[in-house]
C-alpha cells in the first residue's frame, strides 16, 4: 500500500470538511470581526440531528442515499435556525460593544449548545447505522471509499457555490460591501442587519452539511464533537488568513493533509517515540510555524484594513 | 416646496453638541450649499440627515415627512443619497460592483442600465476602469465613483460632503461641472464645501456654519459679495 497517497486521500477528505467549516468562521469574522466560537457546535448539532433522522429511517427500505439526504435536509434548516437565533439574540445586541463582550458571549453560547445537546441526546454517542455498503476503489496503490469521494465532491460543490454567490450575485457583493464598510453599505440602501443574519445562516447551513459528512466518515456523532473540530477549522481559517474565503478553503485542506501525513509518518520520523495519535500536535506545530512567518495567514491581508 | 427642511436641528456626540439648533431649507430642484471652516459641524449635519446619527424626528423633514432618526438604508429607498466625506468607495470591489451597490435598492433593470450609461457618459474614466478595484483609483476618480454610485440610486436629494477635498484644481473643476450637470437633470442638491467661492458660485442659496450654528444665510450671489464672507471664507481683505 502506498502510505503517502493514502494519507493524501484521507487528508483531502478531512481537509475539505475543515475547509467547509472554516468558511463559516471566516465569513462571520469578515463581516462583523467576531470569532464565533459557537460555530463548531453548529457542526455538532448538524451531525446529531441528521443522525437522529438517519437512525429513524434506517429500518425502512429507502435507498441509503435518500436516507442520508433526508438527514441533511432536516439538519440544514435546524442549524440555520440556531445560527440565526444566536446572531439575533446574542450578538446583535452587542454589536457596538467592546470586542471582548461578543467573544465571551460566543464561548458561552458554545457551552450552552453543548449542554442542550447533552440534554437532548444524552452523553452516549449516536452511531451511524450500517446502511451504506462499503464501496472502495484502488487508485495507484491507495484506497478511496465511496464516502470519501462523496465528501470531497460535496465540499467542492459547496465551496464553488459559495464563491459564486459571494462574487457573482448582488447579495454576495452586498456582503462584501458590508464587510468593508458597514456604514457606507447602509448608505447604499443595504440593510446590514439582514446581510449579517444571512451570513450566519449560510455559515450554519455549511456547518450542518459538514457535521453530517464528518459524522458519516467516522461513523459516530456525540455532543462534544464540535469542540476540537471547531478549533481545527478556526485554526484553518487563521492559517489561510481570517476573513478571506479562498484562505479558509486553502487552510482547511492544508491542515487536513498535514494532519494526515503527520499521522502516517510521525512514527517513522521520531523513531516511534511519538505515535500517530500525535497528529493534532503535528498539525498545530505547522500552524504555529506558518503564523510566525506570516502572522496574517497565507492569503490574509492586514487585519483591520477597512475602507 | 422644500424638499428638505431642518428645524432647530441639534446633534450631539455623547454629551457634546456638535450642531446646536440650526434651521435650513433646500427647495426642490435647487442647489444649496453649506460652507464653513473645519469642525463647524457640516459633516455632522449631513450625517444626521442621511440617518447615520440619532436626532429628534421632527428636526428633519423630507418631502414634508419627519425623518429624523430614520435608518439610512430606508432613506435611500425614499430618494435620499449621501456622498460621504472621504468618498467611502468600497476599495476591494470593482468600479462596476461599486456602481451596482449604488443601485442596490432598485429592481428596474432596464432603467438601471440606462442610468449606468448616463454615469459612464458623465465620467468616461469610470467606464474605462469598470473592472478595476476601486482602491486602485486616484482620489479624483474615487470621487467620481462616489458621485456616480450615489446617482445610481436615482436620488431626489443628493447630499455631497466636500467633493473637492484633496483634489487637484483641474479635477475640482471637472467634479463641479458634473455637479452642475446633475443639478440640471433636476436633482436637488445640498453641497457641503470648504471651497466657499466655488460652492457659492454654483449654488442658488448658501448657508454659513460656525461652531454648530448657522451664522449667515441668503442667496449665494449676495453671500459672495458680503464683506464678512469675503473676509472669512474667500480669503479677501477689504
Ligand atoms: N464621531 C465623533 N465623535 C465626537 N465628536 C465628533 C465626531 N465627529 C465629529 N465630532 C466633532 O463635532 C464637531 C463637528 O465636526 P464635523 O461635523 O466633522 O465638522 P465639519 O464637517 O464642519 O468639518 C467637531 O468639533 C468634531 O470634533
Ligand atoms: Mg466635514
Amino acid at each position: 500500500m502506498d502510505i503517502f497517497l493514502q494519507q493524501i486521500i484521507n487528508g483531502l477528505t478531512l481537509g475539505s470538511v475543515y475547509a467547509v467549516v472554516a468558511l463559516g468562521y471566516t465569513m462571520v469574522y469578515g463581516i462583523i470581526q467576531l470569532i464565533n466560537f459557537a460555530h463548531g457546535e453548529l457542526v455538532m448539532i448538524g451531525a446529531m440531528v441528521a443522525f437522529s433522522v438517519i437512525g429513524a429511517l434506517a429500518g425502512t427500505q429507502l435507498p441509503p442515499v435518500l436516507i442520508v439526504l433526508a438527514g441533511i435536509l432536516v439538519a440544514v434548516p435546524v442549524c440555520m435556525a440556531v445560527g440565526y437565533t444566536m446572531e439575533r439574540i446574542a450578538y446583535r445586541p452587542l454589536r457596538g460593544a467592546p470586542r471582548l463582550a461578543p467573544l465571551i458571549t460566543a464561548i458561552g453560547i458554545s457551552i450552552i449548545l453543548q449542554h442542550v445537546a447533552l440534554l437532548v441526546w444524552s452523553r452516549n454517542p449516536l452511531a451511524f447505522p450500517q446502511i451504506i455498503p462499503l464501496v472502495s476503489f484502488n487508485v495507484g496503490g491507495a484506497i478511496i471509499t465511496g464516502v470519501q469521494i462523496a465528501i470531497i465532491l460535496t465540499s467542492l460543490l459547496m465551496m464553488v457555490g459559495l464563491t459564486l454567490m459571494v462574487y457573482r450575485t448582488k447579495l454576495g457583493i452586498a456582503m462584501r460591501a458590508t464587510s468593508q464598510n458597514p456604514q457606507v453599505a447602509g448608505l447604499m440602501g443595504i440593510d446590514i442587519d439582514r446581510i449579517i443574519a444571512f451570513t450566519f445562516i449560510v455559515g450554519a447551513g455549511l456547518a450542518a452539511v459538514a457535521g453530517v459528512m464528518v459524522g458519516t466518515y467516522y461513523g459516530i456523532a456525540h455532543y462534544s464533537m464540535g469542540s476540537l473540530l471547531g478549533m481545527k477549522a478556526f485554526s484553518a481559517a487563521v492559517l489561510g488568513g481570517i476573513g478571506n474565503l479562498a484562505g479558509a478553503m486553502l487552510g482547511g485542506i492544508l491542515l487536513g493533509v498535514v494532519e494526515a501525513l503527520g499521522a502516517g509518518y510521525i512514527g517513522d520520523l521520531t523513531n516511534n517515540v511519538f505515535g500517530s495519535n500525535y497528529q493534532d500536535v503535528f498539525a498545530f506545530l505547522m500552524l504555529i510555524a506558518v503564523l510566525v512567518f506570516r502572522p496574517s495567514g497565507l492569503l490574509g491581508e492586514r487585519v483591520g484594513d477597512r475602507a | 416646496m422644500n424638499l428638505l427642511e431642518l428645524t432647530r436641528l441639534e446633534v450631539a456626540y455623547g454629551g457634546i453638541k456638535a450642531v446646536r439648533g440650526i434651521n435650513l431649507k433646500v427647495p426642490e430642484g435647487e442647489l444649496v450649499c453649506l460652507i464653513g471652516t473645519n469642525g463647524a459641524g457640516k459633516t455632522t449635519t449631513l450625517k444626521a440627515i442621511a440617518g447615520l446619527l440619532p436626532v429628534a424626528a421632527d428636526a428633519i423633514r423630507y418631502e414634508g415627512a419627519p425623518i429624523g432618526g430614520a435608518r439610512s438604508f430606508e432613506l435611500v429607498r425614499r430618494g435620499l443619497a449621501l456622498v460621504p466625506e472621504g468618498r467611502g468607495v468600497f476599495g476591494q470591489l470593482t468600479v462596476a460592483e461599486n456602481l451596482a451597490m449604488g443601485a442596490y435598492v432598485r429592481s428596474d433593470a432596464a432603467a438601471v442600465s440606462s442610468d449606468l450609461e448616463r454615469v459612464f457618459s458623465l465620467f468616461p474614466r469610470l467606464a474605462e476602469r469598470r473592472g478595476q478595484s476601486a482602491g486602485t483609483l486616484s482620489g479624483g476618480e474615487q470621487q467620481m465613483l462616489a458621485i456616480g454610485r450615489a446617482l445610481m440610486s436615482r436620488p431626489k436629494l443628493l447630499l455631497l460632503d466636500e467633493p473637492s477635498m484633496g483634489l487637484a484644481p483641474l479635477m475640482v473643476q471637472k467634479i463641479f461641472e458634473t455637479i452642475l450637470a446633475v443639478a440640471k437633470d433636476g436633482v436637488t442638491i445640498l453641497l457641503v464645501e470648504q471651497n466657499a467661492r466655488l460652492a457659492l458660485e454654483v449654488s442658488s442659496h448658501g448657508y454659513v456654519m460656525e461652531t454648530g450654528l448657522i451664522t449667515l444665510s441668503g442667496p449665494a450671489r449676495e453671500l459672495l459679495t458680503d464683506p464678512k464672507v469675503r473676509a472669512a471664507y474667500l480669503g479677501e481683505a477689504d
